[in-house]
């Protein structure tokens, strides 16, 4: 089993999720250079958060003029679990291999808090531990995170169960629905705003407990164990 | 502008009349802000050696050893006059400068921190900067410092009038790498000099000169520089690349005087000639003079020296990142500054000269107002606590900051385990090992007693650091006062610098960066002494690692005794008498006592928190004690030891060297104190009502709900975003 964290330049996440993938849920992670044109070693990618080019333009924009892009729209449509969080969500969105917006978050401010977060749809390759409406203790970090979507299109969304987490309690950037991750429709690529490798060990949570927002990568993980018995 | 006595003096050294060139190279690193000519007397004098001290003040960043070849890097800047001109450009450039100087020790920043100072939010006149230049500051250092993924873990923030349409902007960054990684910055004959990131452009000319002198109402916006936080991102990964692979001899980067303050203190540094070709400078316009390109400040520019040999690999790397560089000479001979442009030599100076400006030997008076401030105060009787606590938990001095915290990515890096807005930040090293933070000022007390206020300064960062478990084992400090030519400003800077040594030596915690920031004036006066100080701490078991929230059933000890020490208070600045009595003064041999004896009771795991009382005293921490666990307290104030004429002193005096502790095993708390001879006794509870409840002989003089408290502790908030 072997990962592949995608690195821009201007990605400042990427040591975070190796350390986590590595060190705590126990998957060999690897570096892959946004230069990369072939990624056929990986059994699932990663794109990690950061300021990809600055965020200049718009936050993601220019990375996903990279060359592994074209790379990794092939290996969506054959299926292979592809995360991004936070920058890497913006990058996927601006890829099209998500559909909907990131724009400026609704008070103009970049924002750095835990909340919690709930579980709508558990048959990703990311949501597989978790059960309907468990709540996740999870921390944003995000100025452009405000998700948006046209009605008709949020329609179809939440028709084909692609809306994986919300907000709970409160909308802390102004998205839609309080819509914090949502997936492609065959589940197997999902974006994420809020940071799962900053609550996967119990040290850095404020309370210092256990958050099962690690249950992102072990899904991950099983997902991936299964997979290569079958 | 160089004095006609530094004419003379270098014309002297010279033994020729420089050339205009050569004047404004020499005009930027002879300024105050490069040379320290007026400082540099009094501040060799602070200690800054001691076991874990690698590399002591004077380099990019000081150097301290942390254990199992594990070092961590250390420096603070100031970005004042640029930050009161353009208060976002301004304050995001002080965070590339300081970072930068952690890179050029070899070493990966890991984290921000900052020091801010304001005129106040609440001023009703329309043309107050105030909130525009807090607003501004603030975004500045987060949009830098987050794009970069440099978490800013904690900070301070300061509002009063003596820095009105003005602001302090100081910015301290830690980092760490291993002691065999750390940069030798050494060169040899032959080796290249690049000099790579942003081309040099006309933005920041004469900003070291700017920064050492008064601001005038011609706002000066060319000597401001421009941020590039994502070119600044992919200098941290490139040159931290190219040190592992050893390509690498020195290292450092360009701030104020740019590359003529560069190269100068670089060849003085490696004790090495240099031959440079400015025409070889990549640049942002092609009409740019030598003097331009030789004193411009354009961000994001480092100088690298590099072996023949490593050369192709140096290019590899920065190739990858997409980073431009320029081969701008190679070292040669032993200490000449020699500058070449279209084939002829511009100009050639002994860098030694150049980096030891004639000192300034400066007058100093004890200031006439100290006469003034003496005079005791006369205050009204109070009638109602409660209305006087919520308006001190109101006071944006003393209010949470979460609205500044917020902006700020505290978590990227996977290290911050006490986040800010508590006592002290604490980041993980690894596992086993932590590392505590914390900058500390107040302008009020060192306005009134620049030596005990700065000593203060020193015992209120040591004891926030000593609150979460860790040992000081480090001081940053950054002296920022107004004109040195003026003899009264000058002997509150040599008070202060009395302090530190006093407070250092006594402590056997030495110096390791520091910095000193004069010319801080607006238009209508100087501000007040504003020395910063930071204290670094080392906890080596994550079990000691305290974080200072109450919970039921915690028995309340208070350690330290109150005087009535009400000069320079928040309370008695409220009330219009900010100017007027004594200050809290600091016996070093009880702060040194209480220390050890709250670090024996953490790491015997006796308590569940330990709280500093400062700004706002007693009433202020109890209260943030109720508000960060949501739970209630109930308080005897007379079982304090203190000896306060009246219970309004009692409460809000900021007497120093004073916790206030939690725990659930009194009675081996008591046995540890009484064997230490403390000060100190058993004032109350932690209840489940969710009430502060305050009683004075026999009557309950506070009665508050936490919540009323919370809402009134989140005004910046309520200020900046109306909600």
């Amino acid at each position: 089993m072997k990962l592949g964290i995608v690195v821009f330049p201007g990605s400042n996440c990427e040591r975070d999720v190796h350390h986590v993938l590595n060190d705590v849920i126990g998957i060999s992670a690897q570096y892959v250079w946004h230069m990369e044109k072939s990624i056929d070693d990986y059994d699932a990618l990663i794109l990690p958060g950061g300021f990809s080019y600055g965020d200049r333009l718009r936050a993601g924009v220019i990375a996903a003029q990279s060359p592994i892009v074209e790379a990794i729209k092939k290996k969506a449509e054959e299926g292979l679990p592809i995360l991004g969080i936070c920058n890497g969500f913006q990058i996927l969105v601006e890829a099209g291999l998500l559909p909907g917006a990131l724009i400026k978050n609704v008070k103009l401010k970049f924002s750095c808090k835990w909340l919690e977060m709930e579980v709508l749809n558990v048959n990703t390759p990311f949501t597989n531990l978790f059960r309907v409406n468990d709540k996740i203790s999870i921390p944003i970090a995000h100025g452009e995170g405000r998700y948006v979507i046209g009605d008709d299109k949020l329609h179809d969304l939440y028709e084909n169960n692609q809306v994986v987490f919300k907000y709970k309690d409160q909308n802390p950037n102004g998205s839609t629905e309080m819509i914090a991750a949502i997936c492609n429709e065959k589940g197997n690529v999902m974006g994420l705003m809020p940071h799962p490798e900053r609550a996967s060990e119990p040290i850095l949570s404020p309370d210092q407990k256990k958050s099962n927002a690690e249950l992102i990568f072990l899904s991950l993980k099983n997902f991936l164990s299964s997979y290569q018995k079958n | 502008m160089l004095t006609r006595k530094e004419e003379t003096y270098l014309q002297k050294k010279l033994g020729r009349r420089p050339n205009l060139l050569e004047i404004d190279m020499i005009d930027a690193e002879w300024s105050e802000h490069c040379s320290y000519k007026s400082s540099k007397k009094y501040i060799r004098s602070l200690p800054s050696h001691g076991k874990r001290v690698v590399v002591g003040p004077g380099y990019d960043a000081g150097v301290l050893e942390i254990g199992d070849d594990d070092v961590i890097t250390v420096h603070i800047e100031s970005h004042n006059h640029p930050s009161a001109v353009e208060p976002y450009g301004g304050a995001a450039t002080g965070v590339g400068g300081v970072i930068r100087d952690i890179i050029s020790m070899g070493t990966r920043p890991i984290a921000l921190l900052d020091a801010l100072r304001f005129s106040s939010l609440n001023d009703e006149n329309k043309t107050s900067k105030s909130k525009w230049l807090f607003k501004n500051v603030v975004k500045g250092i987060a949009d830098y410092g987050n794009c970069i993924g440099v978490p800013t873990v904690a900070g301070e923030v300061e509002f009063d009038d003596s820095f009105k349409d003005y602001c302090l902007v100081d910015v301290a960054a830690i980092g760490l790498g291993k002691r065999a990684q750390i940069i030798s910055n050494h060169a040899n004959e032959g080796d290249q000099i690049v000099l790579a990131g942003n081309p040099t452009g006309k933005d920041g000319i004469r900003g070291a000169s700017f920064a050492s002198k008064l601001l005038d109402d011609k706002e000066d916006r060319s000597a401001v520089q421009i941020p590039d936080p994502f070119l600044e991102k992919l200098l941290i990964e490139a040159t931290i690349e190219a040190s592992k692979s050893n390509c690498i001899n020195a290292i450092k980067d360009l701030g104020g005087g740019g590359l003529s303050c560069c190269l100068s203190e670089m060849s003085h540094l490696v004790e090495k000639g240099f031959e440079v070709d400015l025409a070889a400078v990549h640049t942002k316009v092609a009409d740019m003079s030598p003097n331009e390109i030789m004193i411009s400040e354009s961000q994001e520019r480092m100088v690298y020296i590099i072996n023949r040999k490593k050369l192709s690999r140096f290019k590899e790397i920065f190739n990858k990142y997409g980073i431009t560089y320029s081969i701008i000479g190679k070292v040669h001979g032993q200490d000449n500054l020699n500058i070449h442009f279209q084939g002829k030599s511009i100009a050639n100076i002994s860098c030694d000269l150049m980096v030891n400006a004639p000192l300034c030997y400066r007058k100093s008076k004890k200031p006439g107002y100290l006469n003034r401030t003496k005079k005791g105060i006369e205050m009204y009787k109070v009638k109602d606590y409660n209305s006087i606590l919520l308006d001190l938990l109101s006071n944006p001095n003393i209010g949470n900051k979460d609205w500044v915290f917020q902006q700020y990515d505290h978590e990227v890096g996977l290290r911050t385990v006490i986040k800010p807005g508590a006592n002290a930040s604490v980041i993980r090293v690894n596992d086993n090992k932590f590392v505590s933070i914390k900058l500390d000022g107040n302008c009020k007390h060192c306005y009134l007693d620049p030596y005990f206020g700065t000593l203060g300064c020193l015992s209120e960062a040591s004891r926030n650091v000593v609150c979460t478990g860790a040992e000081p084992i480090g001081i940053i400090d950054h002296l920022q006062f107004g004109s040195p030519e003026n003899p009264q400003i000058y002997w509150t800077f040599r008070k202060s610098v009395e302090a530190i040594i006093d407070f250092c030596n006594y402590m056997k915690v030495p110096v390791v960066g520091g910095k000193v920031s004069f010319y801080n004036e607006t238009m209508s006066s100087p501000i007040k002494p504003s020395p910063v100080i930071g204290t670094i701490g080392l906890i080596k078991d994550s079990s000691h690692i305290t974080k200072c929230v109450p919970t039921f059933g915690d028995t309340l000890f208070i350690l330290g005794k109150t005087y009535e020490e009400l000069g320079g208070t928040e309370y008695t600045d409220s009330i219009g008498y900010s100017e007027y009595g004594n200050v809290p003064k600091v016996d070093l041999e009880i702060d040194r006592k209480n220390n050890s004896a709250v670090l024996a009771l953490i790491q015997h795991g006796l308590i569940d928190f330990a709280h500093d009382c400062s700004k706002g005293g007693i009433g202020a921490a109890l209260a943030e004690l109720a508000i960060s666990g949501n739970v209630g307290i109930d308080i005897d104030l007379e079982k304090i030891p203190n000896n306060c004429s009246r219970p309004d002193y009692l409460l809000f005096s900021e007497s120093h060297s004073r916790f206030i502790i939690g725990s659930k095993q009194r009675n081996r708390v008591k046995e540890i104190l009484r064997s230490k001879r403390c000060i100190f006794s058993e004032i109350g509870e932690v209840e489940t009502t969710k009430i502060l409840n305050l009683h004075h002989s026999r009557k309950e003089i506070i009665n508050l709900p936490v919540n009323d408290l919370a809402c009134n502790y989140n005004t910046i908030n309520h200020i900046m975003d109306g909600t």
